[in-house]
Formats: structure tokens, sequence, C-alpha cells
């Protein structure tokens, strides 16, 4: 087990998000969260980076509690974020991005051999590497997004929404990536409202509504939870 | 003089006051890009600055205009007195963010904002009643050595005072670009919370843009002495609402910004008082600014932020 939820509420002011949720990942695994628009998806990204910080509950991260850990010390740890709509430095260059999701580690051979896995993924970032990342197109920027959070040689990569508004010849080579990046040992936990094509990658997945895990299961199982056909597969053209 | 000489010695007077207004403008925009918070007590960490630079002078022996040091000694003078000045405003800005912004950092609204106005007056008023209201000569240990450019006269305080700004600005603008903590403080401008995620410790890069922001006006208090012969208690307000109106020209937040936005200060200041009336300075200055602002609100050099989606 690499990272756990144990009853975690969080609270934005007065709002109440995130109830008593509970997740466990396990070591290797890939694991998906779907839900629809404000279900507190992104908060339970941000519950993890620790800028959100939990008001109930406790969140375990390699057998040690972390929900009081500084943002920094939990990146240092093995914890990465693809952000929400991607988030580069967009002013900044391709290539200093992909520093910054570096910041906490040092220059050196580790650094040069992480680079080459990145341009090795992402052919695409490494002909980019000195556009000005704001200029790039969406789905580059996406890569980006991607081979910055493997620059911090993460154990567990946090995605949020990683084929939104990209076009499906990019998601199908965006989730190839991703079950590339957990072939080669990294735990992935991905927020995703495609939930065709994250049950398609995903060993297991959690569903949640207006904060609270409803749904939870292996990804076949959850494929054949009628619940789900209906409000996430489209197969009613039910909209979510 | 001809018109040309006129324009050419107004250039030459507007680069220097540009340069001192860039570098105090700089301190404007390093902390905004950071806290989008306007600091006003940056105007009265330029003022502490000059008398701290007068203070080193002194210590030198140097108090009237009668001491010319050339070669070496002067070489000595001038970086004791900038390092040793820039030290202390830094240490002053980095205390003003510790003691009376950091505090406040998870408030919203003016409150950050209305304590830099407040301690913006409290150190105007230290530095009056502690040392006077008379204004106090600057020593001026330069040499007295003037080229002839055309019908213009080109000081040799002048060409130092290029030089050091350019030398401060080109240090700063490398820092930013290069050094880990300066492209942290760029990421930190641009999305602040992805540069957490990244591991940015957010509370570093805020009081790296305190500590070099206030050494640059500490840097620029000192270039004021030496080009005005003086300095007194209120010099703070005047230069740095200048100074400010230049970080805003330039678009705020914006490094190179605030450089151009200076000088183009400086040249307006110059030139408005050969042209027109020294008197209408500031009514010319600020109808430069409103018009820019009109036309292009973020600035000459600023970017609306892109959204977010
Ligand atoms: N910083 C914030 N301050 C106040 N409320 C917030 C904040 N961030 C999110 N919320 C609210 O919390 C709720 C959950 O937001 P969250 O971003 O976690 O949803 P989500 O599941 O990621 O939605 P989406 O699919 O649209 O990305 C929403 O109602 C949102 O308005
Ligand atoms: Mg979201």
């Amino acid at each position: 087990m690499i990272l756990e939820f144990k009853n975690i509420d969080t609270h934005y002011g007065d709002l109440h998000v995130l109830k008593q949720v509970n997740y466990t990942i396990g070591d290797g695994e890939i694991v998906s969260l779907l839900g629809g628009n404000a279900s507190g998806k992104s908060t339970t990204m941000k519950t993890i980076m620790g800028v959100v910080r939990p008001t109930r509950g406790s969140v375990v991260y390699q057998g040690q509690a972390i929900e009081r850990m500084p943002t920094a010390e939990r990146v240092r740890r093995g914890i990465a974020p693809v952000l929400e709509a991607r988030r580069l430095f967009p002013r900044m260059t391709v290539f200093e991005n992909l520093e910054m999701g570096a910041y906490l580690r040092k220059r050196g051979p580790e650094f040069d051999q992480d680079l080459e896995r990145v341009y090795a993924l992402f052919p695409r970032v490494k002909e980019r590497r000195n556009q000005i990342a704001g200029t790039l197109s969406g789905g580059e920027q996406q890569m980006v997004a991607m081979g910055r959070a493997l620059m911090a040689r993460p154990k567990l990569l946090c995605m949020d929404e990683p084929s939104m508004g990209l076009s499906p010849i990019y998601v199908e080579q965006v989730f190839d990536i991703i079950q590339e990046i957990n072939k080669q040992g990294t735990t992935i936990f991905m927020v995703e409202q495609n939930a065709n094509m994250a049950l398609s990658i995903a060993h297991r997945a959690y569903v949640l509504q207006t904060g609270q895990v409803v749904l939870s299961g292996t990804a076949t199982e959850l494929r054949q939870n009628p619940l789900i056909r209906e409000a996430y597969l489209g197969e009613m053209q039910v909209a979510v | 003089m001809t018109t040309f000489d006129l324009l050419l010695q107004q250039t030459i007077n507007g680069l220097s006051l540009g340069a001192m207004y860039a570098l105090l403008a700089l301190g404007f925009t390093l902390v905004y890009g950071i806290l989008e918070l306007i600091n006003f007590s940056h105007f009265n960490v330029f003022m502490v600055g000059s008398f701290v630079a007068l203070f080193v002078l002194q210590a030198f022996g140097l108090s009237g205009q009668e001491v010319i040091l050339t070669g070496l000694p002067l070489f000595g003078v001038l970086l004791v007195a900038f390092i040793g000045t820039m030290l202390f405003s830094g240490a002053l800005g980095l205390a003003i963010e510790r003691l009376c912004l950091r505090p406040l950092r998870n408030v919203k609204g003016p409150a950050a904002m209305i304590t830099t106005i407040g301690v913006s007056y409290i150190l105007f008023n230290v530095i009056l009643l502690t040392i006077g209201a008379d204004s106090k000569n600057f020593p001026n240990p330069l040499p007295v050595i003037r080229w002839k450019l055309a019908g213009a006269t080109l000081d040799f305080r002048v060409v130092l005072i290029w030089a050091i700004a350019l030398l401060l600005m080109a240090a700063l603008y490398i820092f930013v670009q290069r050094s880990r903590i300066g492209k942290a403080m760029r990421a930190t401008a641009q999305d602040a919370e992805a540069a957490r995620m990244m591991g940015v410790e957010v509370d570093k890069v805020i009081v790296m843009a305190f500590f070099l922001g206030s050494a640059l006006a500490g840097a620029g208090g000192l270039i004021f002495g030496l080009y005005y012969n003086f300095t007194s208690f209120i010099i703070g307000f005047t230069a740095g609402l200048r100074a400010f109106t230049a970080a805003v020209l330039g678009g705020i937040g914006n490094v190179p910004g605030a450089m151009v936005g200076g000088v183009l200060i400086g040249l307006i200041e110059a030139m408005g008082g050969q042209f027109i009336a020294t008197a209408w300075t500031d009514v010319i200055i600020f109808s430069i600014l409103v018009l820019v602002l009109v036309f292009k609100p973020a600035g000459l050099f600023g970017r609306i932020a892109p959204s977010k989606s």
C-alpha cells in the first residue's frame, strides 16, 4: 500500500467538500477516480499534495501520516502531480518547466537520465524544449505536464484529468503513455471524466459523488455496473 | 545651446534619473509579481538606504565635497558603500516582511497593503525625528571629469551611475533567469500553487524577492546621493511614487518592463523639465501613465494573466 485516505473530511470555509472519504492505493497500481463536476476530485488531489489540508482524518503515505507535512516534503518523498488543465508555467520554456519538476533534486547524472527518459516518452517535448510553454498546443502542453511530473522521479503520480480538452488521437496517446509509465514502476492515481478510457487502463476505480465515495471496485466490475454504464459510459445517453 | 544639444543633454540627465528609478521600480515589481502586493514601504527603504550610504561614506572620513578619490581608493570606497548599503537595506526589507507582512499572509483584503503604508510612515518619521528635517550634504568623492558631447556635457559621475545601475540590473536579470531560486521566483509569479506542488517553498521565494528589491532600493538611495549631493527624509515619496509609476508603466510584475519603465520616466522627467516646466513634471508623468493604462491596461510590456482553462 502506498497511499491511504482514512475518513478524510475537507472543507473550504463552510463548504464541506470531501465527506468521510476512504481510498487505498496499492504499490504499482493504476487507480482511477471518477465523478461528475464539483464532486471533489481535484480537492482529493490537492489534499494529497497538501495545498489543501483535511479538517479530519488521516492521509497515510508509505505507512506514515502526512496530512500535516508541508507540500515540499511530500514532493521530496516521491509524490508528484499532473495538474488539472496542465498548469504549466506559461512564460517559461519547456525545458525550464521540466527543470521545475525536478526542483528538489540535484542536477547530475540522475537528472540527465530522467530527462532522456522524458524525451524518449515524448519526442515532441524534446523538439519543443526551447519553446515558451504557453505557446504550445493543448496536447503538447499535456505532454510537458506529464514530463514535468516525471522529472520528480515520483513513486506516486497524481494526475488530474490528463485527457481534458484533447482530441481523440492525443487521448489515446496519453493513455498509452500512462500505462507505459506505470509499467516502468510508478503508481498512478488518476482523476478522469473519460470513464471509458480510464476504466480501460485502470486496475481499480472509485466513484465520487458530491464528496462521497458511492462505488468502488476493480475496473472490470465497474464496467459491468449498470449505474456506471448509465452515468459515465454514456450507454443510455444520460448526461452526468 | 541648440535644441539638439538640449535634447542630448536632457537625454543624458534623463538616463541617470531613469537608472535610479529603474533600480527602485524593480523592488515593486519583484514583490508584486509574487504577492500581488503593492509594497509602499519600499519608498522609504530607499530613503533609509540613502542615509545608510551617507553614514558609510562618513565612516570613511568623507563628509563635505572636498575629498576627491581616484583609482583604487575610490573603487574600494564605492564597493564597500554599495555592498554595505545594499546589505542593510536588504535586511530592512527582510525585517519588514518577517515582522509586518508574513503574519498577514493569509488575510484577504487590503490589510497587507495598508500595513506597508504604515511601515513607510514609521520609517519616514523615525528618520525625521532622529536625524532631523534639514537635508544633509552628501559627500561626493568622485573626481570631476567632463567630456564634451556635441554641445552637451557628459560627467564622469553620470557614466559611473550608468555603469553601476547596468551592472546591478544585469546581475539581477541573470539571477532571475538562471539561478535555481530565480527560476522558482518566476514560476511562483506565474502560478504560485503549481510552483508549490513542484516543491517550491513559497516563503523562501518571498524572502528573496524582498531582499533583492530592498537591496536594489538601497543602491538607488546611494545613487540618489551621488547624483544630487544631498539626502533628506522626504526623498522617498517623490522618487518612490515615480518609480512605482515606472513599474506600472512597464507592466507591474515584469522585470525588464520595470527597467524600461524606469528609464522612460527618467527621460520624461528630464525632457518635461527642459521643454515644458519642472513644476509640471508630475502632471506630465502621470498623464502619460493614465494614457498608457487606458490603451494598455497591463502596461507597455505587461501581460494580462492567462485564464486557467
Ligand atoms: N479554493 C476553493 N475555495 C472554495 N471552494 C472551492 C475551492 N476549490 C474548489 N471549491 C469547491 O469545491 C467543490 C469541489 O471542487 P473540485 O475542484 O474538487 O471538483 P472536481 O470534482 O474536481 O470538479 P471538476 O470535474 O469540475 O474538475 C466545488 O463545489 C468547488 O466550487
Ligand atoms: Mg477538477
